[in-house]
């Protein structure tokens, strides 16, 4: 069947199996060269292979809770969205999470998904405890910090390349309500922006959104937003009635893929212009409900589809802290000069993270993305050159245009780490995506 | 405000299983019966965690028509709502020439659903309440080359339904018929299904609550089925009986 991730590009007829029980996925596995699918929730190639693509969302049962410590165990197709929705009325919320809910257990380890608390507490890989992978024979494998800990580190953030995750044991935070106290500061260019993030390293959540189109003295203009967790005395009184709100079923859609033309640079202009000014007219603090804060897009069923058929091609790097101020500079110009309009680009700051193979690490990370187009899709080559040229790193949970020499050149030691792992346990011939193809991993 | 306990019957379907899950959301205890229930332990545990309440395991047997009213007085608790899930779709092409599994495909669809049902409605009758929900099928309405075993035993329990709604209607037991159509389900895995004219289990689940809520009588999930079958029944049957459909 023709399948995709959510970038909608690139789009491969691909062989897919969904299998129910244990003794299915182990026939699915050994069958051929697999990769698992989660819900689709990649933007590129991640979680395709022609051959033979697992849908694991039959894995989908909660396993057990300890309220002691707040471990969940899950099968690793369970959603995210659903966690929230049986433990947050209970006063538990993800330890992290990344910009949708509607992504599974299993694909938050295999991309090691990073939330707007990186600088503080790290990528979701910090809050499991252990994993059940299913390796080359079909069988499961349980792994840890302690037990078979190589195949725990490869896994988080391995991107599916190590086997096939099928339980997963990680850590809930507790939380006093489903609100959140959000402030939000404007930045005139990249320089204040940095500077903002660098002053607000205690906030636990901060996050930017960034205008990629203006020029000069403007350039980088930012509105940063940080956020805390709100005790129940603080809430106002109309908060009160609900301390954990509810999300209504989802009413918004986008039917059908919209004309191409809808996204250009002079709609994404006065959407980021009109956006800026109505940030920027004070620095407010406002009470938020967990929906709007951490998933805003969530709310518009298929928001993938403005981007009109073609797709969008997303772009997601991270420059060291002592490059990045020099780093993104020059990318802002590079993308504002191509003058494609990004509609969503997003700054934010990581913190410091020590892991195999998992995309974080200390400095800060610009995502962005594009209606796909053959000038949008070199300046996205473009940019993993410089990428490459700063030593920073490309999330390949986003990628699907780079190229095996440029990731090669971004991260020579850990890629051929992760080769010659894979080698090494033999996972390379029984598991790989059309991603692990294209950049020869 | 505490929620009256569901049974269902055929839980490990599913829609059987979608049931559970809207119910259990909701609020209510949930009895899941099946054969093999010790196999349910794991859909007991998710259903607990995520929804908090109660759930319980229960041996059963449809063909197993003895078993019934022991099945019936071993629950933890009299039901308020009963949904039966419980069908064997059957292979129409073998089932013609092997009469052991043509009669177990009847037998299943039919008289072990309306044997269970009309035992639970006795019950309701003497009690002066709850709900009574049947899972039928479109294949009823109209016997087709491809699935008239399947389709004529769920014939025979759409009419039961209908007849004991008729009989329950002044005692306070209300009967649902439930035609689902299409569903992606394990049952229909290996067919290559229309998409506009298939459901998921959790539209049929959702379908049945809001027809239990409101008292409907007989429910199409995807309104596009009942112009369908509309259309179907309407075909003379000099014309229909050399169609392919």
């Amino acid at each position: 069947m023709k399948l995709s991730g959510w970038g909608n590009h690139p789009v491969e007829d691909c062989n897919v199996q969904k299998p129910r029980d244990k003794a299915a996925l182990k026939d699915a596995v050994i069958a051929s060269s697999a990769i698992a699918r989660g819900n689709g929730r990649a933007y590129g190639d991640s979680a395709l292979s022609r051959t033979n693509t697992i849908d694991m969302r039959s894995f989908n049962h909660m396993l057990g809770f300890d309220p002691e410590t707040g471990q969940l165990i899950a099968e690793a197709g369970v959603l995210l969205s659903d966690v929230i929705s049986a433990f947050l009325p209970q006063g538990w919320f993800p330890a992290v999470t990344p910009g949708t809910r509607f992504v599974t257990l299993g694909g938050m380890v295999a991309a090691d998904v990073h939330g707007k608390n990186h600088h503080i507490d790290g990528s979701f890989g910090s809050f499991v405890d252990w994993l059940d992978v299913v390796g080359t024979d079909g069988e499961v494998t349980r792994c840890s910090r302690t037990e078979n800990s190589e195949l725990f580190e490869w896994t988080i953030g391995g991107m599916g390349l190590t086997g096939v995750i099928i339980r997963v044991a990680c850590r809930l935070r507790p939380v006093e309500t489903g609100w959140i106290r959000q402030t939000t500061h404007a930045a005139p260019n990249l320089d204040a922006a940095i500077d903002l993030f660098e002053e607000a390293l205690d906030a636990t959540y901060s996050v930017a959104w960034i205008d990629c189109l203006s020029k000069g003295e403007n350039m980088g203009r930012s509105l940063v937003m940080l956020g805390e967790h709100a005790s129940h005395s603080e809430i106002p009184e109309k908060c009160r009635a609900t301390p954990y709100p509810t999300v209504a079923k989802q009413k918004l859609n986008v039917p059908f893929n919209l004309p191409g033309f809808c996204l250009n640079r002079y709609s994404v202009r006065a959407f980021n212009a009109l956006y800026y000014w109505n940030g920027s007219r004070s620095d407010r603090t406002s009470y938020v409900n967990w929906n709007s804060y951490f998933y805003p897009l969530d709310s518009i069923q298929n928001w993938n589809r403005i981007y009109g058929r073609k797709g969008l091609a997303q772009f997601q790097c991270v420059i060291p802290l002592d490059q990045a101020r020099t780093g993104l500079n020059d990318m802002l110009t590079e993308i504002s000069e191509a003058g494609q309009g990004s509609f969503l680009a997003v700054l934010k700051r990581f913190g410091v993270q020590e892991s195999r193979f998992s995309f974080p690490m200390e400095g800060y990370t610009l995502a962005l993305d594009f209606p796909v187009s053959e000038k949008s899709i070199a300046l996205v080559s473009k940019l993993g050159q410089m990428t490459a040229d700063y030593a920073g790193r490309v999330y390949l949970a986003k990628d699907s245009c780079l190229a095996a020499q440029d990731l090669k050149d971004m991260d020579e030691v850990r890629v051929a780490n992760f080769s010659a792992m894979r080698e090494r346990t033999g996972v390379n011939k029984q598991f790989s995506s059309m991603q692990s193809e294209r950049l020869m991993l | 405000m505490s929620e009256g306990p569901v049974l269902i019957l055929g839980a490990r379907s599913d829609i059987g299983m979608a049931v559970a899950h809207t119910y259990a959301a909701l609020g209510h205890p949930i009895q899941l019966a099946a054969r093999n229930a010790q196999d349910l332990e794991k859909a007991k545990t998710d259903l607990e965690i995520r929804h908090q309440v109660s759930v319980t395991l229960h041996e059963f047997d449809v063909v197993d028509l003895d078993s019934h009213d022991g099945f019936v007085e071993t629950l933890p608790a009299s039901p308020e709502i009963v949904v039966c899930a419980v069908g064997l779709l059957g292979q129409q092409e073998n089932d013609e020439q092997d009469a052991n599994a043509a009669v177990l495909v009847m037998r299943s669809n039919f008289e072990g659903p309306a044997n269970i049902l009309g035992a639970l409605a006795n019950r309701f009758e003497r009690r002066g309440s709850g709900t009574l929900v049947g899972i039928s099928s479109v294949a009823g309405e109209r016997g087709r080359a491809t699935n008239y075993i399947y389709g004529s035993a769920k014939a025979g329990f759409t009419a039961f339904l209908s007849g004991l709604r008729n009989r329950m209607a002044k005692k306070g037991v209300h009967v649902v018929t439930v035609l689902p159509g299409f569903v992606d389900t394990k049952m229909t895995q290996e067919l290559d299904l229309p998409e506009k004219l298939t459901a998921q289990p959790s539209e049929v689940a959702d379908a049945i609550e809001r027809a239990v809520r409101k008292k409907k009588n007989i429910v199409y999930v995807k309104p596009i089925w009942a112009i369908v079958m509309f259309v179907i029944k309407a075909i003379p049957e000099a014309i229909f009986k050399r169609m392919r459909i």
